[in-house]
C-alpha cells in the first residue's frame, strides 16, 4: 500500500513538473491578485474596525496561499481526469494495487505542491517587506495548516475528477474556487465584510484555515486562531478523502 | 469586397456558434465577471467609505471593471479556440481558403467583439437588479463600443499567442495578457488612493483610459474630456495588436 501511494505521488509530482504550464499558474494568479489587492487597496487598513497591521500585504499573504491552494486542489483534478481521459486510470485500476491508493497518490502530491506554494508565497512576502511576526514557529505554523488544507483541496479536486470525468469539466470550476473565496474573511476582516457575506464567512471552514496561516504572519502566535485554522483544515481534508474514495467506489462500480 | 464581407460573416456566424456548440466552454467566461463583480464589492465594499473615493458605492464603481474584464476572457477564448483549431488541422484548412490573412483575422476577432457584449448584458442585467443606477442609454452605447474595442484588441492578443505556440497549454498566457491589461489599471481604487507603484502602471496602461471611459457613464457625467482619451486608446490597441495579428496570419503557410 505505501509503495504504491508513494510510487503514484512521485508520478503526480514528476509530471507535474514536466508540464509547468500546468503549475505556473498556481502561483502566478494569486501572485498578480495579492500585487492587485495590496496595490489597489493598501488604504483600507485606515478604516475604522480594521484590525492593526504594518501594511496590507501582511494581511493578504495568509489570501494568496490560501487562493493558491484551492488552484492547487483545481490542478491535482485536472492531472486525475487527464489520466481517465488517456487510459491511464483504467491501466492503474488492472493492476495490483490497492485501490485507495490511487486517491491517495494524488492526494499526497498535492500536499507536496502545497509546501513549494506555502514557502513562495513566505519568499515572495519577506521579500517585499511583509515580516513574519510569530518568527521560525510561526512559519512551521503557517506551513502546517497550508499543508493540511492543500492536501484536502488535492482530494477535493480528485474526487471531483472522478466524478466528473473529463478535464473541461474540472478546469470549469476555477469561478467557483473564488466563490468560496469571496464567502469568507480570507480578503478582508469578518466584521468590515458586506452582509450577508459575513455572516455565510462564519461558517466557511476557508476563514478559519485563512485566519489560522494570518495570526502568525501579520499579528503573534496564538494558540487558538492556529487550532482553530488547522481543525477547520484537517476536517475538510479528512471529508474530501472519504469524498474521493466515495467517488472512486462508484466509478469503480461502474466499471 | 461582398465576397470578403461575406466570408468575415461566415466566420464571425462560426464563432458565435461556439457558444452553443460547447456552453461549458463558455459559461465560466459568461458568469466569472459577474461573480467577481459581486464576490469584490462584498469584500472590498466598505474601501468606498474611504475619503477621496469617488463613488458612494463600491459595486458600482467594480461593474465597469467587470464589463472589461468580459471583454478580456472573451478575447483569451477566442485564442484558446484558434489554438484548438490550429491543433484539429481545420485552420490549415482555412488557410487554403481563397481569402487574404486580414478577411480570416477580421471574422476571428469580429466574433469576439459579439460575444464580449454576452458576459457584459449578463453583468449589468444582476447589477441593475442589485440596485445599481441605469446609467442612461447613450452612455451604455459608449460602454458597449468600448467593450467590443477591448474584445477585439484582446483577441488580437490571443491570436497572436495562439499563432506563435499553436497550442491550447498557452491559454495562461492570453488570460494573463488581459487579467493584467485591465486590472492593473484604476479598476479597485480611484488613482489618488492607489499605491505608488500601481498609480504609476495605471498611468500608462492604456486600458486605464478606457475604464474610465466606461466608468463615467456609472460614475458622474460623460464628458468629452474622459471620452476621447478611451476611443482614442481602444482603437490604438486595436492597430497595435491588431498589425501583429495580421503578420502573425501572414507567416502562417509558407
Amino acid at each position: 500500500m505505501k509503495a504504491a501511494v508513494l510510487g503514484l505521488a512521485r508520478r503526480a509530482l514528476r509530471n507535474s513538473a514536466r508540464k509547468p504550464q500546468f503549475l505556473a499558474p498556481l502561483v502566478i494568479f494569486p501572485t498578480l491578485f495579492l500585487a492587485l489587492n495590496v496595490g489597489g487597496l493598501e488604504r483600507t487598513t485606515e478604516l475604522p474596525g480594521f484590525p492593526r497591521v504594518d501594511g496590507f500585504l501582511d494581511f493578504q499573504l495568509a489570501a494568496a496561499i490560501t487562493q493558491s491552494l484551492l488552484l492547487g486542489g483545481v490542478a491535482a483534478g485536472i492531472a486525475v481526469a487527464l489520466d481517465i481521459e488517456g487510459g491511464f486510470f483504467d491501466r492503474l485500476i488492472a493492476s495490483p494495487i490497492p485501490r485507495v491508493a490511487i486517491v491517495l497518490g494524488s492526494v499526497l502530491a498535492a500536499g507536496v505542491i502545497a509546501v513549494v506554494q506555502v514557502a513562495y508565497f513566505l519568499v515572495l512576502g519577506l521579500a517585499f517587506g511583509a515580516e513574519i511576526k510569530g518568527g521560525v514557529v510561526g512559519v512551521l505554523a503557517v506551513l502546517a495548516i497550508g499543508v493540511v488544507a492543500g492536501t484536502g483541496f488535492g482530494a477535493l479536486g480528485v474526487m471531483i475528477a472522478l466524478r466528473a470525468r473529463n478535464a473541461s469539466t474540472v478546469q470549469g470550476i476555477f469561478p467557483i474556487v473564488f466563490v468560496v473565496l469571496f464567502v469568507s474573511s480570507a480578503f478582508f476582516p469578518e466584521n468590515l465584510l458586506s452582509s450577508p457575506v459575513d455572516s455565510l464567512a462564519a461558517y466557511n471552514p476557508l476563514s478559519y484555515i485563512a485566519e489560522g496561516m494570518r495570526q502568525p504572519i501579520a499579528f503573534a502566535n496564538e494558540a487558538g486562531p492556529f487550532l482553530e485554522g488547522l481543525a477547520a483544515a484537517a476536517g475538510m481534508t479528512a471529508v474530501a478523502i472519504a469524498l474521493s474514495v466515495m467517488a472512486l467506489r462508484g466509478r469503480l462500480r461502474d466499471a | 469586397m461582398t465576397h470578403e464581407l461575406r466570408m468575415v460573416g461566415a466566420l464571425m456566424r462560426r464563432g458565435l456558434n461556439e457558444i452553443l456548440r460547447v456552453p461549458g466552454g463558455a459559461v465560466p467566461g459568461v458568469l466569472a465577471p459577474t461573480i467577481f463583480m459581486l464576490g469584490l464589492s462584498a469584500v472590498f465594499g466598505r474601501a468606498a467609505q474611504l475619503p477621496g473615493f469617488d463613488a458612494t458605492d463600491f459595486r458600482t464603481f467594480i461593474v465597469p471593471v467587470g464589463m472589461l474584464q468580459g471583454a478580456g476572457f472573451t478575447g483569451a477564448a477566442t485564442g484558446v479556440n484558434l489554438a484548438r483549431d490550429i491543433e484539429q488541422g481545420w485552420f490549415d484548412r482555412m488557410l487554403l481558403a481563397p481569402a487574404p490573412r486580414p478577411v480570416l483575422l477580421a471574422g476571428v476577432v469580429g466574433s469576439a467583439c459579439l460575444r464580449s457584449l454576452l458576459p457584459a448584458t449578463f453583468l449589468l442585467a444582476v447589477a441593475f437588479a442589485l440596485g445599481v443606477d441605469w446609467p442612461g442609454l447613450l452612455e451604455l452605447a459608449l460602454a458597449a463600443v468600448l467593450v467590443m474595442g477591448l474584445a477585439a484588441a484582446m483577441a488580437c492578443w490571443g491570436v497572436v499567442i495562439a499563432l506563435r505556440f499553436r497550442t491550447q497549454q498557452a491559454a495562461p498566457l492570453m488570460q494573463m495578457g488581459s487579467f493584467v491589461a485591465v486590472l492593473f489599471t484604476t479598476a479597485y481604487a480611484p488613482r489618488e488612493l492607489l499605491s505608488d507603484w500601481l498609480r504609476a502602471i495605471a498611468d500608462v496602461n492604456p486600458v486605464t483610459h478606457v475604464l474610465e471611459g466606461v466608468r463615467q457613464g456609472f460614475v458622474g457625467d460623460v464628458t468629452w474630456a474622459d471620452t476621447w482619451p478611451a476611443l482614442v486608446s481602444v482603437t490604438g490597441l486595436v492597430v497595435v495588436l491588431g498589425a501583429l495579428a495580421v503578420r502573425g496570419m501572414r507567416r502562417q503557410g509558407y
